[in-house]
């Protein structure tokens, strides 16, 4: 048929590897050089154990027994305990009882999170998108409520809860870490649905969707990196809470995870430091997780080749 | 299949401004009609009201016998190719092709066979598994065309396609959407701030300048005859040279500066010019109507020569541009087009700003030994001069007879 039919040879040229690469041996610098990239690295490795330091010795002391506890850091109990005791581990679950604390901070981050990711995706498509007079004061006044120190809060909400016989009760806290979670999610989305071009939907609109077919099947995909984004922001915050769950919480069974850890630390005896890392460890791994699995979601190449 | 009628259009946005003024249009069955002009000119605001994406102020827009103005673009049975080809990221270029088929809920089968006959038109059946990511620019805008014919619409609607691409791609893809277009037989309208993309594709170009309509002809009846001082500086690259001049009092020439030019009988004899002998006016001359005196042969009288200094020469291969100041006044009232634009991005829709240095142009033979710096002497075709009315801007009189245009 015609010459055009066909990616033009240029194009397939660009996609393909060489043939044939040349590969230079990559030379190892010499003389000042050499001791400059020595040192960055030293430096680098400074900075990593500084900041890996703590939680590495949060994961050792979680996994000493109670007696090295009790003995202390020295002799054997160095840099390494003697000895790899999950004891900790199982006596929080079987004695302290954490699993229960645990559901509950899933519970309230879960409902706060999703809560959060449905309102602030609309909130923020409405902010960017439609013609609203005054957004960016609106926007501006939403934010503000999230800059509100945590502490000023606490005494007038432990009012208002006793006013509705709702201190001692979990769910509560959904709402309150709303309070919190919301604005930064809704300027998140926003921001992010403003980056879509509007050509997306229209085009969408021309080729026969409604409004809510074109949000629903181009917009949500395209704008899932920023709604992950504000969901893992909304979780560790609900889910690391103390301040609310210590002013609010009453009885053990109804504690979240970061609240209980604290109680089943003492002892008059002793304080527990190896239970209460080991539930530090535990409380953890939800995040790490949920990090790990988000951050393939967040591409930022997602919307790379629909525009130009 | 159908005709689009744009009726009295206007556009007025909430803070007053006035994008479209009561702009009427047809386009026939199977015609590319081309909207041109510069940015800001309101041929996108148009195009976008067709596709619904825009209220209508005033007037109505008829798609066939239906007039869709309170329709949703998904009820206008239109499809369009956005300047950014607006592609869905996630999607395979199989899946942006078959896309709107699927929002119709078409059988799997029928939909296949459909996104691969398009695919097969536009030369990209092997990349249907990719991404948009991963295509090159070309590549890009051929998925987009082909969302866009794969829907069989009755119309087809373009902003812009071909601009993202590079020169050669340009002009190689021209080639394909004419094609495309002449073989389906659609509809088309097409809007482009390129004037050699209007010439070269269009069956009726529309020239539009700060949201009027100058002037809807076939491209060479532009050339030929341009109804106004903006359409003669618009179309055509290089640019019209258009001047500051004064009709004799008996109309037999036309003063430029300190030279005279005669007109031909046909003009001094025009009842249009009639009012203006002994008046201002501005003349007007196509680059490739001036050729170098000294390699003509034939005899011309002095009045048929116009003397300039040659500021610059662009030799092309196949002709020379001479870059040359007149004794003259370039036209007032109208922003200097005339600096070689091969497009209109430089120009602002109604602009008005004194034109001071701005050289004319010629299109001389390559055999010319013209220099910078030098005194040119130019011999103008006389027969093909275009005068128009200095206040107005609209045209006189000119080579051609003008056809009365029905818009």
């Amino acid at each position: 048929m015609s010459a055009h039919a066909g990616s033009e040879p240029g194009a397939t040229a660009l996609v393909r590897a060489p043939a044939r690469a040349r590969r230079v041996p990559r030379r190892l610098p010499t003389g000042w050089k050499l001791v400059r990239e020595i040192l960055f690295y030293l430096l680098v490795l400074l900075a990593v154990a500084i900041s890996l330091f703590p939680f590495y010795w949060i994961l050792r002391t979680s996994l000493e027994t109670n007696a090295e506890v009790a003995q202390g850091v020295g002799g054997a109990n160095g840099l390494l305990p003697p000895h790899l005791s999950f004891d900790a581990y199982s006596n929080d679950f079987t004695q302290q009882h954490f699993l229960t604390p645990l559901l509950n901070s899933a519970i309230v981050a879960l409902g706060a999170t999703v809560v959060t990711v449905v309102v602030a995706s609309l909130a923020g498509y409405a902010l960017a998108r439609l013609p609203i007079r005054g957004a960016g004061a609106i926007l501006g006044f939403i934010l503000v409520a999230g800059f509100f120190p945590v502490l000023a809060i606490v005494g007038p909400l432990f009012l208002l809860l006793k006013e509705l016989s709702l201190l001692d009760n979990i769910y509560p806290l959904i709402i309150i870490y709303l309070v919190y979670t919301l604005p930064i999610a809704t300027w998140l989305l926003k921001n992010f649905f403003a980056q879509i071009p509007k050509d997306l939907e229209e085009a969408a609109l021309v080729d026969g969707a409604t409004r809510l077919q074109a949000l629903r099947k181009v917009v949500i995909p395209v704008a899932v990196p920023g709604v992950f984004t504000a969901g893992i922001l909304a979780f560790i915050l609900a889910w690391n809470d103390f301040t609310f769950a210590v002013s609010f919480l009453e009885t053990p069974s109804h504690f979240t995870a970061p609240l209980s850890i604290v109680n089943f630390g003492q002892s008059q005896f002793q304080v527990f430091y190896n239970r209460v890392d080991a539930a530090v460890v535990i409380i953890t791994i939800p995040i790490a997780l949920l990090v790990l699995f988000a951050q393939r979601r967040i591409v930022a190449g997602l919307t790379a080749g629909s525009f130009r | 299949m159908a005709t689009i009628e744009i009726e009295h259009v206007t556009k007025i946005y909430p803070n007053g401004s006035e994008a479209v003024s009561d702009l009427s249009l047809d386009v026939a069955d199977g015609e590319f009609m081309v909207l041109v002009g510069p940015s800001g000119c309101g041929k996108t605001t148009t195009l976008r009201m067709v596709a619904g994406l825009e209220d209508i102020s005033e007037g109505a827009v008829r798609v066939g016998e239906r007039v869709v103005n309170d329709l949703s673009p998904r009820d206008r049975d239109m499809a369009m190719v956005f300047q950014n080809y607006a592609l869905y990221p996630h999607m395979t270029v199989a899946e942006n092709i078959g896309f709107a088929l699927k929002l119709r809920k078409l059988p799997k089968e029928e939909i296949r066979e459909k996104v691969e006959e398009a695919a097969r038109i536009l030369g990209l059946s092997e990349h249907l598994r990719r991404k948009p990511g991963q295509l090159s620019g070309g590549q890009r805008q051929r998925v987009a065309m082909g969302r866009a014919i794969v829907r069989e619409p009755a119309v087809f609607l373009m902003d812009e396609p071909l601009s993202n691409l590079d020169a050669k791609l340009r002009v190689q893809m021209r080639a394909e959407i004419s094609r495309i277009q002449r073989r389906l037989g659609v509809a088309t309208l097409y809007v482009t701030h390129d004037q050699i993309e209007a010439m070269t594709m269009g069956d009726r170009v529309a020239v539009l300048s700060a949201g009027t309509l100058q002037q809807c002809d076939a491209p060479q009846a532009l050339y030929d005859a341009p109804a106004n001082l903006f359409v003669a500086a618009f179309i055509g690259s290089p640019a019209m040279n258009l001047y500051q001049a004064a009709l004799d009092p008996d109309g037999g020439g036309v003063r430029v500066g300190k030279q005279m030019l005669e007109l031909p009988a046909r003009q001094r004899d025009d009842r249009a010019l009639a009012p203006f002998r002994g008046e201002d006016v501005v003349v007007g001359i196509r680059p490739e109507d001036l050729s170098d005196a000294t390699l003509l042969t034939g005899a011309t009288s002095e009045r048929q020569h116009l003397v300039g200094t040659v500021e610059l020469v662009e030799a092309l291969g196949s002709e020379k541009l001479v870059h040359f100041r007149l004794e003259a006044e370039h036209v007032r009232g109208l922003q200097s087009v005339v600096a070689g634009h091969d497009d209109a991005e430089g120009l602002e829709a109604g602009e008005i700003s004194a034109a001071a240095n701005v050289n004319g142009v010629a299109r001389v033979e390559p055999a010319s030994r013209l220099r910078a710096g030098e005194q040119a002497r130019f011999v103008v075709a006389t027969d093909r001069l275009h005068l128009f009315d200095p206040t107005s801007g609209n045209a006189l009189s000119g080579p051609v007879a003008r056809i009365e245009q029905a818009s």
